[in-house]
Order: C-alpha cells, then structure tokens, then sequence
C-alpha cells in the first residue's frame, strides 16, 4: 500500500506541486488567489499559453524539437489582421488570412526543417527575427488599434467577451454553471461506458480505486471552477478557444495514426522510418501544426489587447516550451501528452498570478519561472534515471 | 597450480525485487584466461560490476579478495588502481577525439592546467605498437574501423597498468578476423602474465582461449570447467548454461511438408554505391532468387555488405545510384520507400533491434502495429481495441514473455524485443522475410525459439531471407545458402554441401582475387 502511494505521488508530481502551490498563495494572499475574478483572469491572461503550448508539444514530441519563432509569429500574424481591420475588411478574411498566415509560416520553417535537415534550434531562430522584422514592417512600427466589435466578442478581448447567461441568474451566471456540470456527466458517462467495454471484451480494466478517485477529483475540479467563473461574468471566450484546442489535440496525440507517428519519431526515429513511414512528413506535420497555432494565438493577443504592437509575443515562446517541459515532456522527445501541458501551462499560470497579488515586482517572478522550469527537468531527470 | 589472484566470495547483490547474485563463489588464478559465461541476465555483468565497483561496497554482500587483500571499492577508479581494467561492451571511446586523447581521457599525461601532449602521443604510440595497432596516435577514432577501435580499448587499459582484465563481450561487434585477431592478443598477454576474465557469448571463442570456464545460471555459479584437465566442447559449455542437454539446436524443418515452390523474389545485377562516397561500391552485381518456402541464409563477415544490400532492396533505404532490376513473383516492382516495399509484401526485420527497430519508449502494443497501421486504424483514427488484440495474438503466438502488451519494450529482455521486432513484421502480413541477424545478442534458449518462428513462416509458404554472422546457424537454418565478400557474391551452396571450411575457404579465395 505504502509503494502504491508512492507509485501515485510519483506518476501525479506535477498535478501534486500544483495543489501545493496554490495552497502557498492561498495563504499568503488571504485567500485572494481563488477570488472568482482572479481564475476567471487567469484563464484569459494565459489564454496563449495554452494554444502555444498545445501546438508546440507536437513540435517536442518529435526529438525535443522546439519552435523558438512563435512569438515572433504572433506579432507578425496579428499585425496583419490588425491592419486589415484597421482598413476595413470584413473580420472574418482577416480571421481567415491570421490563421492561413500563421499555417505559411508553418509551412515555411516545416520545409527547411523536414526536407532540408536544418537544426530546428536554427531554422527557427532565424524565423524569430525574421518575422519579428516583419511584424515591425507591417505595423511600420508603431500600434495598432483593433475596434471590431465582432472581432473582440468572438476572440475574449474587451469588457462583454462572455457566453451570455440564456437563463439570466442573478448572482450566478446558470448557463456556465450548466455546462460545468454537463461535462462533468459527460466525463463520467465516457469512462463508465469505456470500462463496461473494456469488461465486455476481457481486457485489463483499471482498478478502481485508482478511476473512482481520479474521476471524482477531475469532475470536482471543473465544477469548481465553472462555479467560479459562474460567480463573475461566466464562460469567458478565451476558454472556448482554449478548450477546443486542447480536445482537439489531445484527441489527435492519443487516438490518431498522426498522434502516434509523433510519439514514434521522436522515440526512435530510424525505426519508424524503417517501418515505413515518412519520418518528413510528421517533421513538417509538426510545424505546420504549430504554425496555425501561432495564428490562433496571434488572434486571441490582438483581441486580449484590443490593439496590436510591433512588441507583442516576446517570451510567448519560452512560456509555451516551459510549460510542455513543466508538464512531463520529454526534452528527448517521444513523451509527454495534453495533460501534462494543462498542468504545465497552470502552474505557471498561477505562479505568476500569485506573486502578482502578493506584490512581488516583476523581475522576482521571472526568477521564480526560471527556477520552477528547472526544478521540474530535474525531477523528469531524476525519474527516467531510477526506470534505468 | 598458479596463485589465486582473485577471489569472489559467497557474492549476493540483490536489487528491488530481484535476487541477481545469490551466494556467487568466483576463483581466478593468476596468468590464466577464464571465461565467464551464461545465458542473457543470468549475472555475468552484474557480478563484474560488483568487482570492479560500479556498485560500491556496501550494496552487496560477500567479500572480495584481491592479491591477498581484502578490498572495499567505492567507486571504479579504487578498482582501476588496483590494476582490475574493465573494457565493456559498448565502446567508450569519443569519436571526434584522436586516438591519443581517448586513451588518456581521465588520466591525462602532464598537470591539471597544461596536458603534455607531446608525452600524450608518445606514449600513446608505445600502447599501440604493443595491441598491434600500426595507426599514429593522433588518427581520429572515427577513422579507424570497429576491429582497430576494440584494440585502442585494449591499449587504454594497459595504460592504466591493468594486472586483471575484463572483457565484456570484446568480439560482439567484430567480423571473423578481426575476433580472431582479439583472442590471438589474448593469448599473446597471457604468455606475458596477465590475467584476463573474458565474457562471451560465442562458445567457440571460449574453446579457443579460455584455461578455465565458469557458468553462471540464475545468479548462480553452476560450474567452473577446467580446459587442461577435461575434453571441453561446446554442448558441453550449453549443458551447464541450460542446466539442460541440448539434444538439437536447430530445429528441424519436415522437408515432407515444407515445400520449397517458385521464385518469390529476385534480385538482378544489383550494385549500389555508398550514399557519401559516391565512387565506393558497396554492393556489386549481385544476383540472388529467393523461392516459396525457402530459408536463404546470407553469411558474410561484418562490412561485406549484406545490411546494405537489404536495405537497399527494402524500399531504397540505404545506398546512392541504386542499379539492377527487382523482380517480386516475377513482375519488376521499383520499390521508391520502405512503404512501397511493405505494399509489395516484403519485410526487412533490421539487425539492431535497439537502434533502429524499435521504439523502446512505447510499449509492445505500440511497436507491434507500427510498421502496419492502417491494419488497426480507420480514416486515420487508431482502433484501440483492435490494436491490443492484435498485441495480444501475436504476444501468444510467439510465446513473448511479458506480464502485459502495455510492458515498455525497453524493459524487455533481448530475445524479448527480438520477438516484438518480429511481431511487428509479421503483422504486415509480408511474403518475403528479411531477417538480418535475427539471434544476435540473445541467449541460447531464445535463439531456439526464433528459429521455430522462422520454421513456421516457411511452412505457411513465405520465403526468409536470414542475414547472419554465425556459420553454425546460417548452416544449421538455411535451405541455400549465399556467401558474400566486399559487396559481391563469391558464392552460392546449398545447406547440404555447406561446411564451415568450405564457406570460409570461398571467402579467402575471393580475398586473393580468384
């Protein structure tokens, strides 16, 4: 029972220093941390970390591959859109060019990386000035505001960016509060039937005090925090976005043969060859993945900010490297997956939230997110060397 | 009657959950070779790790004694003092780095702050001349082949004034000769005095060298043979390793049943060049029929070219300016990717199984429907279900032993992962079987079982091509049998005709250019 425990501490670090740390800032902001407003600008506010994340996880699955550019790319990518708003063209061609942009780019720094063999470190350094250059000549240097009203609505920027309450409660919003409890029957109803099917065709079934706790914290967790949001304006737009991409994705990494090359190239990259699949294409899969990510990104910053400016996206890409590697990613490639990457992105998330509300001045936090990183490599480190 | 020099006393280790030495009792008398051997995990490796303080005392229980003298190591250099040199298997040589900087790595000639590389060099070339290595010591260890690499091993440890050294698995990546070569320095060195533990796997090498012989069975040691006073063969040395006689190590196919049919594929005038040097052939003009329900061994040395000329066949995968004509059951295919040469039915089970044929990261399920999912995938989309299932079928049918399908393949054991490797290829549903040395590395036991699998896919009309470096087994497996030097074909016999010397003997004629 006691190696069981440990087995469990082990597998669950993260999601357990998690727990940790917001206990920390728990007590040390009075409580403020858990303030409704506070998870619902903490979700907003990391909104890119988690789009950027998702896509650059693929980028690490392959070999420890990561795309230094992004940040680069959402400027640029939101500079464009912003002009193009700023002119007049109708929201939704701007939407459509910010992504199909953000997909070039991909495309782009894909090819030089898959088919020509440049180190993506390099390859992709090069895009980070590039399109950094790029985005100032866009924007010739100076801001950009984005007025659309649509644009702002659908994206999470200004002060109405919330799914609107059809049942009008009065202090709690009822629709989000809805849908926190129908994901949750939802969550439930899938794992039930996957047991009774797994049952039904005789396969190893998971022991249930292992699914029934792990379910009862996991539904807890998204109740509480739609009952949270529910207490202040209700489902900000931002969380539309983020959950969406992280569905999709962690659909596409643990049911797709794509998901799956993934894993493979980045575990043994001759042996997938040799097996028959073009190791170039998940390369460059990889890339453009992240590329259109980078647009996604790129639109829900402008929209955040309301205006766009030639220094947007700094650090984005650290940010999102950070939290794959804080959520169990391997820096060799071949594991890690979207969970981690949630726990990843919120760790940080919080981290900076909560030295914010205790008053710590910016260059601290910075430190901190530089120690937390490192910690959480030696601990993957230390893990893969007792497996050996 | 020489001194004992070494002795290994009531010796347990035991890791979580494992007992990997029970009570080992281990003698080495001063100036002789003795032999380790022993089936894969059965604690050869662990035992010398234990000597030489790769586990510090402390972690194991027993004691060591050394030249008279009761010794406590904490670490490798204590040993290293002391004269024990352990030489692993893998090479721990750095190739960017001359020939003089690795053997002094970690034990430079000169001061901390300035290296003598003058002193370096010289004595460098001392060690060298002393394995027989005619190379300057200032030659990158890139440049030189794998033979000459395990030599400069040899030299690093008589630089550190070995008096006791261990060879682990010194010949395993070495071609005939060169092993050869190996044992003959042996010989040499014991006729100066020194005393050498050697760790193999190739039983003919332990007849050939070895003064004693110990076996090691389950952490035990079963037996220590003494080679001067009895008649050691080699199903001598199997009996003790298995604990067991064993009466045939080739199974038997039933010719009566095994019908050998027509041609399944043919190779025509095939010549491939190097992918670097674009002037060096590595395979020339060969011509090769592989037919229905045939074992077609292919032996050659290490370098002759025959990996390359698989992978070459197998869908380009290897090679520059790839000429000649492949014929698969008659009709010429242009195989441009390893999955064009999966469509056309052929299989190329590759000969490192660690370094490029499986993921070891990703569990058995994983690395059986890799090289075939679409055959567990809809539209993309991986049936799970499906997927276990076929995990689990092939898990039974070749007898892989594993708690589960969802086990890491890196924590299996060789003939283990050898048995995924083949799962993997034989779920591709192929007719034509690569198998490049489909036994290397895996204990007798195992072996035993891949060649029954190999059996069984001929029985079922597939043909197998078995790429392999051990006479023995190319005679023992084959139906015909292909011999290869310096990328040709120097000849072709079939298994009845074929015998060690008459295969070695086309070998020496081609090398003299007849």
């Amino acid at each position: 029972m006691k190696l069981k425990l440990l087995e469990v501490l082990k597998k669950y670090t993260m999601v357990f220093a998690l727990i940790a740390v917001i206990i920390f800032f728990y007590a040390n902001t009075e409580g403020k941390i858990l303030y409704p407003q506070n998870i619902n600008n903490l979700i907003s506010q990391n909104a890119y970390v988690f789009v950027l994340a998702a896509g650059m996880l693929l980028c690490i699955l392959t070999g420890g591959n990561i795309d230094l550019a992004v940040g680069s790319v959402v400027c640029f990518v939101g500079g464009i859109g912003a002009v193009m708003m700023d002119k007049d063209i109708n929201v939704w061609v701007a939407v459509a060019v910010m992504l199909i942009g953000g997909l070039l780019v991909g495309a782009w720094q894909g090819f030089w990386i898959a088919y020509v063999k440049v180190p993506p470190f390099i390859a992709t350094l090069a895009g980070m000035y590039a399109f950094r250059g790029l985005a100032n000549v866009v924007m010739k240097g100076f801001a950009i505001g984005v007025r659309n009203e649509t644009f702002l609505n659908v994206f999470g920027g200004g002060s109405d960016c919330y799914v609107p309450d059809f049942f009008h409660g009065e202090n709690l919003n009822i629709t989000c509060m809805a849908v926190g409890v129908i994901f949750a029957i939802i969550y439930i109803a899938f794992i039930i039937s996957k047991r009774m099917s797994a049952r039904k065709k005789g396969y190893d079934i998971e022991s249930l005090t292992s699914v029934v706790p792990k379910t009862v914290v996991i539904c807890a967790a998204v109740i509480w925090i739609f009952y949270k949001l529910a207490q202040y304006n209700g489902i900000p737009a931002g969380l539309l976005w983020i959950a969406a991409v992280l569905i999709a994705y962690g659909y596409i990494t643990s049911k797709t043969t794509v998901g799956r090359y993934l894993y493979a190239v980045g575990g043994n990259e001759k042996a997938t060859r040799l097996s028959g699949i073009d190791s170039r294409k998940i390369y460059f899969f990889a890339y453009i993945n992240m590329g259109l990510m980078a647009g996604l990104a790129g639109i829900l910053t402008i929209a955040r900010a309301a205006n766009a400016q030639p220094t947007f996206g700094q650090g984005y890409e650290m940010d999102a490297i950070a939290a794959c590697f804080i959520g169990g990613a391997s820096a060799y490639g071949g594991e890690g997956g979207i969970f981690g990457v949630i726990i990843g992105a919120v760790l940080m998330g919080v981290i900076n939230q909560g030295m914010s509300i205790m008053g710590m001045s910016a260059n601290y936090q910075t430190i901190v997110k530089g120690l937390v990183v490192l910690v959480a490599i030696i601990f993957d480190v230390q893990s893969n060397k007792k497996k050996k | 009657m020489g001194r004992i020099l070494l002795e290994m006393k009531n010796i347990t280790k035991t890791f979580p959950g494992v007992k990997a030495l029970d009570n080992v009792n281990f003698q080495v008398e001063e100036g002789e070779i003795h032999a380790l051997v022993g089936e894969n995990g059965a604690g050869k490796s662990t035992l010398m790790n234990v000597l030489s303080g790769i586990y510090p005392f402390g972690t194991y229980e027993g004691d060591i004694i050394y030249n008279g003298e009761v010794c406590q190591f904490q670490k490798i250099t204590d040993s290293e003092k002391r004269g024990i040199v352990i030489i692993h298997q893998e090479l721990a040589l750095v190739p960017q780095m001359s020939i003089g900087e690795n053997m002094f790595l970690g034990n430079e000639r000169g001061s901390k702050a300035a290296i003598n590389w003058d002193e370096t060099y010289s004595e460098a070339d001392k060690y060298l001349k002393m394995v027989g290595l005619s190379e300057s010591s200032r030659v990158l260890i890139k440049d030189i082949g794998t033979g000459k690499q395990q030599l400069v091993e040899i030299a690093k440890a008589l630089a550190k004034n070995a008096k006791l050294l261990i060879l682990d698995e010194p010949t395993s990546s070495l071609n005939e000769t060169d092993s050869r070569a190996l044992l003959d320095l042996m010989l040499e060195f014991k006729k100066q005095g020194m005393t050498m533990i050697i760790i193999t796997h190739k039983l003919n090498e332990v007849v050939y060298v070895a003064d004693k012989i110990t076996v090691v069975r389950d952490g035990s040691t079963v037996e220590t043979l003494d080679c001067h006073t009895m008649e050691i063969d080699e199903d001598r040395i199997i009996k003790g390793m298995v604990g067991r006689e064993i009466t045939d190590r080739f199974p038997k196919r039933d010719k009566s049943i095994v019908e050998i049919g027509d041609i399944n594929m043919e190779v025509k005038d095939w010549t491939v060049y190097h992918p670097i040097y674009a002037e060096r052939k590595v395979v020339d003009n060969v011509n090769m029929t592989v037919k229905k329900g045939e074992v077609v061994g292919i032996y050659g040395l290490m370098g002759a070219g025959r990996t390359e000329l698989a992978m070459s066949i197998f869908g380009k995968s290897y090679g520059s300016d790839i000429s000649g004509k492949l014929l698969i059951k008659g009709k010429e295919v242009d195989l441009k990717s390893p999955r064009a040469a999966i469509n056309e039915k052929l299989a190329y089970v590759t000969e490192d199984r660690k370094g490029n044929g499986l993921v070891l990261s990703n569990s058995i399920r994983v690395n059986t429907s890799l090289a075939n999912m679409v055959g567990v995938s809809s539209k993309g989309v991986i049936d799970m279900d499906k997927e276990y299932q076929v995990a689990v079928e092939y898990k039974d049918k070749l007898k892989t032993k594993t708690p589960s399908v969802e086990q890491n393949v890196g924590n299996l054991s060789g003939g283990n992962q050898q048995k995924v490797l083949l799962a993997k290829w034989m779920f591709t549903d192929p007719d034509i079987l690569i198998l490049d040395e489909p036994t290397r590395g895996i204990d007798v036991g195992a072996k035993y079982e891949i060649y029954c699998i190999i059996n069984d896919l001929v029985r079922e009309g597939k043909s197998v091509v078995m790429i392999s470096s051990e006479l023995p087994e190319v005679i023992g497996m084959s139906d015909r049998i292909y011999i290869m030097n310096e990328g040709r074909f120097v000849g072709e016999m079939k298994a009845e005709d074929a015998t060690q010397e008459n295969i070695m003997a086309c070998i020496l004629q081609a090398g003299r250019g007849e």
